[in-house]
Formats: C-alpha cells, sequence, structure tokens
C-alpha cells in the first residue's frame, strides 16, 4: 500500500503502522514527528502547521513512490497533520515495510528528510511568552 | 492575462492576504510577476524578490513564462515535519 495524506486529523500511529507490514516483509519502521517543548531556549505552547495542501499532497505522494521504487517496497505510508496542534502531539508519522530491516531504515529516514526539505508547509511556534514566530525552513531546489 | 498568486505562510501575514489576481502582460515571467506583486507596495514589497515560487503546484525557476490563469505561488522556505 502506499499512501500519502495530508489532514487536519489527529494522527493515529497505531493505524499508520497497522497499514504497512506483510507476511512477506521481516521488517516494519514506524516514525512519529511530535511537537516538543523547548526550542532554541524558548517555552513552546503549540504549533501551528500551514500547508500549500493541493500541492502538498502531490509531493508527499511523489517521495512515497520514490521511496517505493528506490528500495523495491510495497507498503510505504507518509501522514502530515496541519493545524493547531499542542505539545506532544503528531505532525507527521511515516510507516515502511521491507524484507530486511536495511531497507526498512533507509526508507524511513528518506520519507522525513525528503518531507523537510520539499514539502509545502510551514509551522508557527506558539510560546509562553512573546508572540509567535514563523520557524525558518529550508529552500526547496527550484527545478525539480 | 489574469494570473492567480498564493501566499502562505510568513508572505501570507506580510501581504495580509492569502490570494490576489493580478493583470499582466503576456509573456511575463514569475519572476516579472513577482516584481509586479512588489510593485502593490505596503506589505507586498517586504516579500523578498526571489522567493521559490510554484506554477500550478510545481516547483519551477523564476524564468518560468505564464500562461492566463496560471496559479502562481510564492513559497517561504518550507518547514514540515
Amino acid at each position: 500500500m502506499r499512501v500519502a495524506e495530508i489532514t487536519r486529523a489527529p494522527l493515529d500511529p497505531a493505524a499508520i503502522l497497522a497499514r504497512a507490514g506483510s507476511p512477506e516483509d521481516g521488517a516494519v519502521i514506524l516514525f512519529v514527528g511530535t511537537v516538543r517543548r523547548s526550542n532554541a531556549g524558548r517555552t513552546v505552547t503549540g504549533m501551528r502547521y500551514d500547508a500549500y495542501e493541493a500541492m502538498a499532497a502531490a509531493v508527499l505522494q511523489t517521495i512515497v513512490d520514490e521511496a517505493s521504487q528506490r528500495w523495491g517496497l510495497q507498503h510505504v505510508v507518509a501522514v502530515h497533520r496541519v493545524g493547531e496542534l499542542v505539545l506532544g502531539e503528531a505532525s507527521v508519522a511515516t510507516a515502511v515495510s521491507a524484507p530486511h530491516r536495511e531497507e526498512a531504515y533507509q526508507a524511513s529516514r528518506y520519507l522525513i528528510e525528503q518531507v523537510k526539505q520539499r514539502l509545502p508547509v510551514w509551522k508557527q511556534e506558539h510560546y509562553e511568552q512573546g508572540e509567535p514566530r514563523w520557524l525558518e525552513g529550508v529552500e526547496p531546489a527550484r527545478d525539480r | 492575462m489574469h494570473v492567480h498568486f498564493l501566499l502562505f505562510a510568513l508572505y501570507r501575514d506580510l501581504a495580509g492576504t492569502e490570494e490576489l489576481q493580478l493583470e499582466l502582460p503576456t509573456g511575463a515571467s514569475a519572476a516579472d510577476a513577482v516584481r509586479a506583486l512588489r510593485a502593490q507596495g505596503g506589505g507586498f514589497a517586504r516579500i523578498p524578490a526571489e522567493p521559490v515560487v510554484a506554477v500550478n503546484r510545481e516547483y519551477t525557476s523564476l524564468d518560468t513564462i505564464l500562461a492566463a490563469g496560471d496559479e502562481l505561488a510564492l513559497l517561504p522556505p518550507v518547514a514540515g515535519g
């Protein structure tokens, strides 16, 4: 199963994990990215994620397909949340399964790194004190 | 020709709007479109002169020639995950 979703609903890591895995696969990896309390010395109370949703869905599907093809995997799942998140909530989750752990680890790492490089998503931190701030991001390659 | 601009995150906050239409000369590039947008003044002028852009939902270069009805998105550096 190849899945790429941008969603406003809270992520359910167990449900995402359940979409990967098969009797042919000996390794399954679930990655969950969450909102953490401290960033650059400031106390974070929550995070707002904005996306160019139509484009983000297409880019995420491309990333999933690339991982599937590069490592020959049947099951690659990536879901990114948007909207207002509180501390500890999952912002992104990926699940991959592979016959052996090496491909599973590599594909899992590829997914999250490419998400951070290419997905048109932005996050604004909210703090205990002071104004919210859009976090500095990375500039995607312009001709992809 | 009409071009449909989309602004996100910091750029949307600077401009105070998330979308607008501008009339541009036929043959205008994405760079020309960004110049026209920044020439609206106010918060628009605070958008960088060479932002990352997407035309019709694909990353592309500022040299890209636009067509009538294109969706031109100005994208701040991305920060997903």
